[in-house]
């Protein structure tokens, strides 16, 4: 029995933008919604932060709304299973809420693709934006040294984000080549606000070498790492560094979308010009469907709000502008494409699977991932292949499809369908303390 | 209302600004080690964002739990290095 | 033209790896084939237990024998089969099943297999985690628990040094009434002799036979080391594990060496999907945690199921079938297939080779449940 049971015409999951542009437009339309993340805060990754700031902008008028809106907001709720249609379970730090809905709008984001490569798992090694994120709620930053490192738009925003913070951000080093990369902020032409933020960020952060086709080999140190080399394949040289913010570019989250039975095609969910899936009611909006950033992502949650609250004819109004960004996306694809040379950083010795420490030499015998997880433990740990999958898929090619409950590790009372009630028998013994 | 928070870092006192995550906290007196991994090395937190559980450190009693989605709270205890 | 084997063994789970090493042992020429990878039906899915359990005199030889086998196997096990002696403590909730304890304990005794009676406080003594106020339990000292997959591979790997041959991603169509397979692409493999030992897939090979497909979930913990000393069992396992009709849990823990404690148990038959189904999770979880609270607050990483093959008498099938000399089984195992593994491959090489038997086989045998009339299952045959 489930602490609370919810009912809401529109349950949104994820308060990144996508989510919260659905929100408000079904709430603005006298709909009952809730939004439910996983996360303490509004925002998502891209928006972490726009609740302390004041000014205005984009994020700031969508958060306003949002919050003048009815919309319902549970925050620190992780859903973690499906039991029968319509409906999802959250966990919550004290307990567990069941939410009932009609129309369901998946916008779960994006996570960062880290790669292995020698010294990846020395502490101080972070994905770019998990720093700047954790940077915004205090992680100690200011003077430390910070080589940004991987691919895609993402580093020059953080190097500017954590400049902001106080770090000394030494390099940006981008894998993908100048002429992608040109290629690409030329096509930003017609993207006006995002040329506009573009030369922003470059401005601020003159000063910062922007190295292109080039790419960490290693990371140095003892119990945290203190350089890395790097190399454009020619040449190597080494940059002294207190963090290594390396993360090449984004994949989408779909283990929710996948429980559903949602179809996912090309690594991305399918939807229909509605941001429909696969699954009647079920619309998914944002990075799940192609990382294209946040305005694509607002755009998206805005079509499948309208769509919700069945005013199609609003929906119809945004085509044009998302077509737009779907052509920035595509674009975005294209450049910051990840290089072969990659595949090859791993040695025998370096983990693949950090959860269970499997390396690379360990899964020498393996052809699939399923292969993988009898021979070995890889992916069987707390990130449920969330990091060691993405790696793999791009290393080997092998697929993960099979997505099973809990979509987190939860409380075992939590997957029994209630919270930590006791049964009448006795009185139990502490297990919760290690050893 | 206080724009500080004080928290128990393995029994040492940590005073954060509010809205502090207790990754931040742990980094601020322990850097390099939340945990330790199967073979008994440091980890750190990687992804920021909950979905590496590399952040996993034990508040309240509770282990396993990610540091970076856990704001601080007052009189918090915190245990690191499991 | 594909070489003849003398055995080709359908199944590369730890039934069929054990019937391979065996048989390859003995000289034999074995091919195996797996439409999966090793270990990727039933073996992968399981918990591992190495116990000796009682529903009938014959399950008792073939669990004694087996986990005697698996004693002296213990030394050359790889450091990856993670094998336990943790020994098994079934756990009794009220004096009437303290009065089956006693019964059990006499019973195991007197047929040479270590156990002895705790009372409550030796209970609570053993496994402090473990509910107050049980009645006591029964402690099977000898008893262990081993990691599945490895275990087979092991075994597989073992078989491979003694000249077997091994196919993966081979899927077997039809069984040829001369001896021999035929593959899903068409082409054939001969053999004296094909061994059934696809557990709950052997009826695809041959219709109609008595085993069905019976579900199992399981939930695995993050680590926490130190929490459970044994393998768990409630004495109502047994009533779950050999009920004919309706779904059924029963409480049974067992710890990894990574400290990740491994909670079941549920039965169901007409589920032929692999998707969890959470009415019976949770009735699986409630029940542990009558036992064992303070598993409420642990955490839970992964949940998976399996299928088990069962027979209608509880006992596997292991030998030839009848009227044809050519198909044998090796299947129908249900809950107890790591643990009777080793003795199947043997009784089943001695069977091969008309060789004496350590234990009787003849409650295994095929023919008990298959007649040889007009209704018998028929093989898939081809010319």
């Amino acid at each position: 029995m489930p602490d609370q049971r919810l009912n809401f015409d529109v349950l949104v999951v994820g308060a990144g933008p996508a989510g919260i542009a659905a929100a408000c437009i079904a709430a603005e339309n006298r709909r009952t919604v809730a939004v439910v993340d996983n996360s303490p805060w509004l925002g998502g990754q891209i928006w972490r932060g726009i609740q302390t700031k004041t000014r205005g902008g984009t994020a700031r008028h969508w958060l306003d709304r949002l919050q003048n809106s009815d919309v319902q907001i549970f925050s620190s709720a992780t859903i973690f299973a499906s039991p029968s249609a319509n409906q999802l379970l959250a966990e919550t730090p004290d307990g567990v809420l069941e939410f009932k809905w009609k129309k369901l709008v998946l916008a779960t984001g994006a996570r960062e693709l880290f790669l292995p490569f020698p010294g990846w798992t020395l502490p101080g090694v972070m994905g770019p934006g998990g720093l700047h994120a954790m940077a915004k709620s205090g992680w100690p930053v200011a003077e430390k040294k910070v080589v940004i490192a991987g691919s895609g738009p993402l580093l020059l925003a953080v190097a500017d984000g954590l400049k902001k913070e106080g770090a000394r951000v030494s390099l940006v080093a981008e894998q993908a080549n100048w002429s992608e990369v040109m290629r690409f902020g030329l096509s930003l032409l017609r993207h006006p606000r995002k040329l506009i933020q573009g030369v922003g960020i470059k401005s601020r952060i003159i000063g910062v070498p922007y190295h292109f086709g080039c790419w960490p080999v290693r990371a140095n140190g003892s119990s945290q790492v203190e350089s890395v080399t790097l190399t454009d394949g020619s040449r190597s040289w080494t940059v002294d560094c207190d963090y290594l913010a390396c993360g090449f570019h984004l994949v989408p989250n779909l283990e929710l979308p996948r429980l559903l039975g949602c179809a996912v095609s090309n690594g991305y969910v399918s939807v229909n010009e509605f941001q429909l899936t696969s699954v009647p009611d079920v619309f998914c909006a944002g990075e799940p469907t192609g990382i294209g950033g946040v305005d694509c992502a607002l755009i998206e949650g805005q079509v499948a709000g309208w769509v919700a609250v069945e005013a199609p004819d609003y929906a119809r109004k945004l085509f044009g502008l998302r077509a737009d960004w779907h052509r920035f996306r595509a674009s975005l694809h294209q450049a910051f494409a990840l290089r072969p040379e990659l595949r090859r950083l791993a040695t025998p010795n370096t983990y693949v699977c950090r959860c269970e420490d499997v390396r690379l030499e360990d899964l020498s015998n393996c052809k699939s991932w399923r292969d993988t997880k009898l021979n070995t433990r890889c992916g069987m740990g707390s990130c449920q292949g969330r990091i060691c999958g993405a790696a793999a898929e791009f290393l080997f090619g092998w697929k993960n499809d099979s997505v099973r409950p809990p979509l987190f590790p939860v409380r075992a009372s939590s997957l029994a369908g209630k919270t930590d009630a006791l049964p009448e028998i006795t009185a139990e013994p502490n297990i919760s303390s290690p050893t | 209302m206080p724009d500080r928070v004080t928290l128990f870092i393995n029994g040492k006192p940590i005073s954060v600004p509010v809205g502090s995550i207790v990754a931040a906290a742990v980094a601020r007196s322990y850097p390099s080690c939340f945990h330790h991994s199967v073979h008994q090395e440091s980890r750190s937190p990687l992804c920021g964002m909950g979905a590496c559980f590399e952040c996993c450190v034990t508040i309240n009693g509770s282990p396993h739990r990610r540091s970076c989605l856990t704001l601080c709270e007052e009189g918090m205890e915190v245990l690191t290095g499991a | 033209m594909n070489p003849t084997f003398d055995i080709i063994i359908v199944g590369a789970g730890i039934v069929g790896a054990a019937c391979a090493a065996e048989c390859a042992r003995a000289g034999l020429k074995v091919l195996v084939l797996d439409r999966g990878p090793v270990a990727g039906g039933t073996t992968g899915a399981g918990m591992g237990h190495i116990v000796v359990m009682d529903d009938s005199e014959a399950q008792f030889a073939l669990t004694r024998y087996s986990r005697r086998l698996w004693h002296e196997l213990r030394p050359d096990l790889p450091a990856s089969a993670e094998y336990d002696q943790c020994g098994t403590l079934w756990v009794a909730a009220d004096e009437q099943e303290m009065a089956e304890v006693r019964r059990k304990e006499k019973y195991y005794n007197q047929r040479g297999v270590r156990a002895e009676v705790l009372d409550a406080r030796a209970v609570a003594a053993a496994e402090p985690y473990l509910r107050r106020n049980l009645a006591g339990g029964l402690r099977v000292v000898d008893d262990g628990v081993i990691y599945p997959p490895c275990a087979a591979r092991y075994l597989i790997e073992s078989a491979i040094a003694w000249k077997a041959q091994l196919r993966t991603g081979a899927d077997v169509r039809a069984l040829l009434r001369e001896g021999g397979v035929v593959m899903a692409d068409g082409s054939r493999f001969s053999a004296g002799i094909v061994v059934n030992a696809a557990g709950p897939w052997s009826p695809a090979l041959i219709p109609g036979l008595p085993v069905r497909k019976r579900k199992g979930h399981l939930v695995i913990t993050d680590r926490y080391p130190g929490q459970i000393h044994h393998q768990i069992i409630e004495l109502g396992y047994l009533k779950s594990a050999h009920s004919v009709g309706t779904d059924s849990v029963a409480f049974n823990v067992q710890c990894r060496k990574t400290g990740q404690i491994l909670i079941g148990s549920s039965r169901q038959y007409n589920e032929e999907g692999t998707e969890i189904n959470h009415e019976i999770l949770e009735r699986m979880l409630q029940r542990a945690f009558e036992y064992m609270p303070g598993l409420a607050k642990l955490t839970v990483t992964r949940c998976w199921t399996g299928h088990r093959a069962a027979t209608p008498d509880k006992l596997p099938l292991i030998g030839p079938v009848p009227d044809n000399e050519k198909i044998w089984l090796a299947t129908g195992h249900e809950g107890l297939g790591i643990t009777t593994s080793l003795a199947t491959g043997k009784l089943l090489t001695d069977l091969l080779l008309e060789r004496p038997t350590e234990i009787s086989a003849e409650p295994y045998a095929p023919a008990r449940l298959l007649q040889t009339n007009e209704s018998a299952p028929e093989p898939c045959l081809t010319a």
